[in-house]
């Protein structure tokens, strides 16, 4: 079965990134159109936090 | 029984009604020994939450020996510095007793004070005059200069300010501000518009005074070469509109994640919560200015982050208005483009909008009001501040501006007291 990854790869890239917008910035570097959505996971991660939002918020 | 998310938002909601209803009012002015709450002749009020002596930084130590110099209590740096240490004195944050101050903030027995009144809610606010750039006590100089220029903002300034305010009456604060931004300031490090507006405000009635045309012309002369004169009013305006907000004056806002109060004394920086009441301030180690530095100074010569100026912030203007004032990148750097994001981006952490306070290049949308503790912790987004930057070396003055926000453990601490008071 041909492998779908590799298909992609045949085929003019277009990314949507999120979160970390390095890797944004490097596809841009490269020309390959990308948009960036600012994104982060709540509370940054931390799942305490995130807990006490799930009961306030 | 555990508080629910309804009433959260209900007590959020009246917070912000609270914020736009204020009418911030310059009423008059007296001194910190007479109208102050609290003061006593051996009381040194400075900026941020509580610290002691041993841990003040450079330009608050600074200031509290030009402090006792003024006031006559030490005769020189040495004798203040003894007494700074001996425990005679009695520090504590202007936050405590109804005032602000910019940069290190300190406030004393003698020194005049504007008084600020929320006309809806009643409470008053205070704060010194601003003695304008370069060698100043709020960045922590004390040379016979310094001095020289606070006693003439005593002996001087302030009866001709004082009988010229009893002349042209009380001045609406929150209708001028509106203006400003309008104009191209934010209330915070740009006071160009402010400064004018209230110039051509006092200056008709300073020349009615009974004083000498020689003392007239020097007050009105050091009024306008003073671009940050607006500041020390800006700042008790958003001080008396914040204070109506605590649920210990105001037990609807029992319940509310909303920030009350955000300062800073070069140490650490303090939030207090509207729902938490006056007594608790969430604080963590003061950060460094990202910024602009003048010519021969970098970021080695910086101290952490200082002053009362924030509750402009916290009131929705400052920061959350730079894209009202554009020109305002050149002094703390960025973009214009950079400015408007930074008010774009408060909406995401804010109850509401202001009403009053309106951003020209957003389509006069009002500036992002209230910040939300659970909205900072869930988006990670925390308040922008623009802000000067004090020499960490005491009498240097200042040496740059830039933009800083508060650290994220005050937040995290103010979420986890919430939960610790409320949900148990």
């Amino acid at each position: 079965m041909e492998n779908r990854v590799n298909v992609l790869f045949t085929k003019k890239i277009q990314i949507v990134n999120f979160g970390i917008k390095s890797f944004y910035d490097d596809n841009k570097k490269q020309g390959i159109p990308s948009v960036h959505v600012d994104w982060k996971p709540v509370a940054g991660g931390n799942k305490e936090l995130a807990s006490i939002l799930d009961d306030l918020l | 029984m555990a508080i629910t998310k309804d009433e959260i938002n209900q007590a959020n909601a009246e917070v912000l009604k609270i914020i736009l209803s204020a009418k911030p009012t310059l009423i008059g002015m007296g001194t910190a020994g007479e109208d102050i709450p609290g003061m006593t002749p051996t009381t040194i009020l400075h900026s941020g939450p509580p610290v002691d002596w041993e841990h003040m930084s450079g330009p608050q130590k600074g200031a509290v020996i030009g402090a006792l110099m003024y006031e006559g209590l030490a005769k020189d740096d040495k004798e203040a510095e003894q007494l700074a240490a001996s425990g005679k004195i009695t520090f504590d944050p202007c936050h405590h007793h109804c005032a602000v101050g910019p940069m290190a903030g300190i406030v004393s027995y003698h020194m005049p004070v504007f008084i600020v009144e929320n006309k809806e809610y009643g409470n008053k606010a205070y704060c010194t005059f601003n003695e304008g750039l370069g060698k100043v006590l709020r960045f922590g100089a004390y040379q016979p200069e310094v001095i020289e220029r606070l006693k003439w903002l005593q002996d001087e300034l302030y009866p001709i300010v004082k009988e010229a305010l009893a002349i042209c009456g009380e001045i609406d604060l929150k209708a001028m501000i509106s203006e400003v931004l309008q104009m191209g300031d934010d209330g915070h490090n740009r006071n160009k518009a402010g400064t004018s507006l209230l110039f051509r405000k006092l200056a008709p009635a300073i020349v009615q005074t009974h004083f000498t045309e020689e003392q007239k012309v020097k007050a009105l002369k050091f009024i306008d070469s003073n671009d940050h004169f607006f500041l020390n009013l800006t700042m008790p305006a958003a001080k008396c509109t914040m204070d109506a907000t605590f649920c210990d004056v105001n037990p609807k806002t029992k319940g509310s994640t909303i920030v009350a109060t955000m300062a800073r004394n070069g140490y650490e920086f303090g939030i207090r919560i509207a729902g938490l009441g006056q007594k608790k301030w969430f604080t963590a180690p003061a950060e460094i200015v990202e910024g602009l530095y003048f010519p021969g100074f970098t970021a080695e010569d910086a101290n952490p982050d200082v002053g009362d100026s924030c509750i402009t912030e916290t009131c929705g203007i400052g920061g959350f208005c730079m894209g009202a004032a554009p020109a305002i990148v050149q002094f703390v750097g960025g973009t214009p483009e950079d400015a408007l994001n930074y008010s774009r981006q408060m909406y995401e952490i804010t109850e509401g909008e202001g009403t009053t306070y309106k951003i020209p290049a957003l389509n006069f949308r009002g500036s992002a009001t209230g910040i939300d503790i659970r909205k900072v912790i869930k988006t990670q987004i925390r308040p922008v501040i623009n802000t000067g930057v004090a020499a960490k070396k005491p009498g240097v003055g200042q040496v740059g501006a830039g933009i800083v926000h508060p650290p994220m453990k005050c937040f995290e601490d103010a979420l986890k007291d919430f939960q610790a008071t409320y949900m148990s």
